[in-house]
């Protein structure tokens, strides 16, 4: 699904990614965890696009194809989805349209035909639902006034609505109360299943409580410096990240 | 024929010599010496240059350059009129009222065409407009052949009107300066929906006086969508009596050059005045919206929110003064104008000016200046939505929110269909 090798990466000129090697299989759930700095979110700007950061060396396989040269719309149409940390407000923009737009241009991309209004609508509400969420959210502007919880509630309910190959979760558990933080694991256990993986990336293992991975990678230093499986998140709530900082 | 051959500010004044005997109500005596002082002070000024403070940033001099001819000769046969907004609407062909083309039938009120109606409007026509100051206004005193003539009496709610101009290219420059005269008596109500469109090598250049009673209430929509090759340079006066509200938004996309001047004052105590718009311009073109808004009574609120979007090689300018009266405390003024530049070539100039001589005030301005913001644009990308797209939709959002404040949803969609029409054509001339 996902093969990372050797990738180095710079922003304004500094190396934040010191040759990330990460393979993620189909049909498995990866953390990433890592202290401030470490380069996890640079991970995910860099694997889903953005502007700013410059790929030095190393590849980024996504089902073969060479995501790094890709644009970001083109790596979303191909099954790829990062969830934000900070979600971006969209004065102006409707939650529904701009939901709709996306999934009709993705849809689209891959040939497929575009839903009308209503049917867009039968199958948002449905997804909402699941999310409780009111559907008084899908009126707004994106994201505006939403609260943390909601932003991060909106991010899954793309997620589900675009039912991406690979979804990266950047920090989504970041100012989330316990209720908000099950609902959002509840939402990418639903999506678990042999066609979708997932990367979640996170500063804390109390999400990793509520979506079990499959396996755990650190980060340091723009380095993955340890796998292992779930109970290596564990580990790092008991020692702290330093005695992995001695290790590298 | 010497006088064609004149340009600028000589050649309207030579054809005022020539036409004077001719125009609508040249044997009206008021009206003559209305027209002979309108043209000494035109004579006198010209067309305003840059060195004028209010015109520093928009260049009229393509206009004083060129040589414009009356539209002397009436068009007839079919026209390609904007899709109607409304059931009753009146049409003017460069500038001259078209029973034939409006749809008058059953209004409650006196609308019509002003130079059928001179006599009536004997009372209005010139008590707001200040040719002494404002050239564009002298000029049209001038030369003015006709316009709307609404008359609402006291208490009568007058719905929605629509007002229709269509400049018809003859194939040589020509000019046309219709006067717009709006009464609306004590607890009136009216909503007047504006469409100005046409082509061909023209100065369209409309005055507006507009008197708002005691209570009554007068919406405003505009929508200037003439082709680029258009010169609009429109001047509005309005009072606003006690409790009286002037509603105006302006959509600007289209001429070559807009010049949205309004002077709007607000006389008596808890009257409002609201001043909204979006103007847009593409490579080659200019927008200017100038207001000025004189808060000369107590308890009385203004609002203002202005949006440019600039693309290309282009202008925007935005210029509001608000001037709080001595005699005008608990004033409550708002004016906020943003831009937004889509082209490293494009500029916009914005100037503010609070003048406030009442000690117990709130008013407040902000203006913002802007790239369309590279996170939001990323956001949408990262959803699939392709680049065009998404920078599409985000300036869409950023005229859509300037709408929003529109009550009125036949007026809201009338705007929002001038807007999204200006971007689609943006998107074929891309």
């Amino acid at each position: 699904m996902l093969r990372i090798e050797g990738l180095t990466v710079e922003v304004e000129g500094k190396p934040i990614l010191n040759g990330v090697d990460l393979e993620i299989p189909t049909g498995e759930v990866h953390a990433i965890m890592g202290p401030n700095g470490s380069g996890k979110s640079t991970l995910s700007y860099v694997l889903s696009g953005r502007e700013g950061y410059e790929v030095t060396g190393g590849t980024a396989r996504f089902n073969g194809q060479d995501i790094l040269a890709m644009e970001p719309e083109e790596r979303a149409a191909a099954g790829l989805f990062l969830a934000f940390q900070y979600p971006v407000e969209l004065p102006g923009v409707g939650n529904a349209t701009f939901m709709r737009t996306a999934l009709n241009a993705q849809r689209k991309a891959r040939g497929e035909a575009e839903l009308d209004a209503m049917q867009f609508l039968k199958l948002a509400r449905e997804r909402m639902k699941a999310l409780s969420m009111s559907d008084d959210m899908l009126k707004r502007g994106v994201n505006v006034g939403f609260s943390g919880g909601e932003k991060k509630r909106n991010e899954i309910l793309q997620m589900a609505l675009l039912k991406p190959a690979l979804a990266i979760l950047d920090e989504t558990d970041s100012g989330l109360d316990i209720d908000a933080l099950k609902i959002v694991a509840e939402g990418v256990s639903a999506m678990r299943g042999p066609g979708f993986s997932a990367l979640v990336i996170t500063h804390y293992q109390r999400l990793l409580d509520y979506i079990v991975p499959d396996r755990v990678h650190v980060l340091m230093d723009g380095r993955i410096v340890k796998s292992g499986g779930p109970e290596l998140a564990k580990e790092l709530e008991a020692q702290g990240y330093a005695a992995f900082q001695a290790a590298a | 024929m010497t006088a064609a051959a004149q340009t600028g500010a000589a050649g309207f004044l030579a054809r005022f010599e020539g036409l004077k005997d001719h125009l609508p109500g040249a044997r009206r005596p008021w009206l003559n010496a209305m027209r002979a002082e309108a043209a000494v002070h035109f004579a006198a000024r010209g067309f305003p240059t840059r060195r004028v403070e209010q015109w520093k940033y928009t260049d009229l001099a393509p206009v004083a350059q060129a040589s414009f001819a009356e539209p002397l000769t009436m068009v007839q046969g079919a026209l390609a009129l904007p899709p109607a907004n409304a059931p009753h609407r009146a049409v003017f062909v460069d500038g001259r009222f078209r029973a034939d083309l409006s749809t008058m039938d059953g209004l409650a009120y006196r609308a019509g065409g002003l130079a059928q109606d001179l006599g009536a409007a004997e009372p209005f026509l010139g008590a707001l407009a200040k040719p002494e100051s404002e050239p564009l206004a002298a000029l049209n005193t001038m030369l003015f052949e006709d316009g709307l003539f609404i008359d609402l009496p006291e208490g009568v709610d007058g719905g929605l009107l629509e007002l229709v101009s269509v400049a018809v290219d003859p194939g040589r420059p020509f000019a046309f300066h219709p006067r717009h005269l709006v009464r609306l008596g004590a607890g009136a109500r009216l909503t007047l929906i504006e469409t100005a469109a046409g082509r061909g090598q023209c100065l369209h250049n409309p005055v507006f006086e507009i008197a708002v009673a005691e209570g009554a209430a007068f919406t405003h929509g505009r929508m200037l969508q003439e082709e680029a090759t258009i010169f609009h340079l429109s001047t509005i006066y309005a009072t606003i009596a006690a409790g009286g509200t002037y509603d105006n938004f302006t959509v600007a996309a289209g001429p070559r050059l807009t010049r949205n001047e309004i002077h709007a004052a607000l006389t008596g105590p808890g009257a409002a005045c609201h001043m909204n718009g979006a103007q847009m311009a593409a490579d080659g073109q200019h927008v200017d919206t100038t207001t000025s808004l004189d808060h000369a009574a107590p308890g009385c609120a203004s609002r203002q929110t202005y949006k440019t979007v600039l693309a290309g090689r282009s202008r925007g300018v935005f210029q509001g003064k608000i001037h709080v009266h001595r005699v005008a405390q608990k004033t409550d003024g708002y004016q906020m104008n943003q831009a937004l530049l889509l082209s490293e070539e494009a500029e916009i100039d914005s100037k503010p000016q609070l003048e406030i001589y009442a000690d117990d005030v709130k008013c407040s301005h902000g203006a913002t200046v802007g790239a369309l913001d590279a996170d939001s644009l990323f956001y949408l990308r990262s959803r699939g939505i392709p680049e065009a797209q998404a920078k599409a939709m985000l300036v869409e959002a950023f005229l859509h929110e300037a709408v929003e404040t529109v009550t009125d949803d036949t007026l809201r969609t009338a705007l929002t269909r001038a807007l999204d029409a200006w971007w689609v054509r943006q998107g074929r001339a891309a």
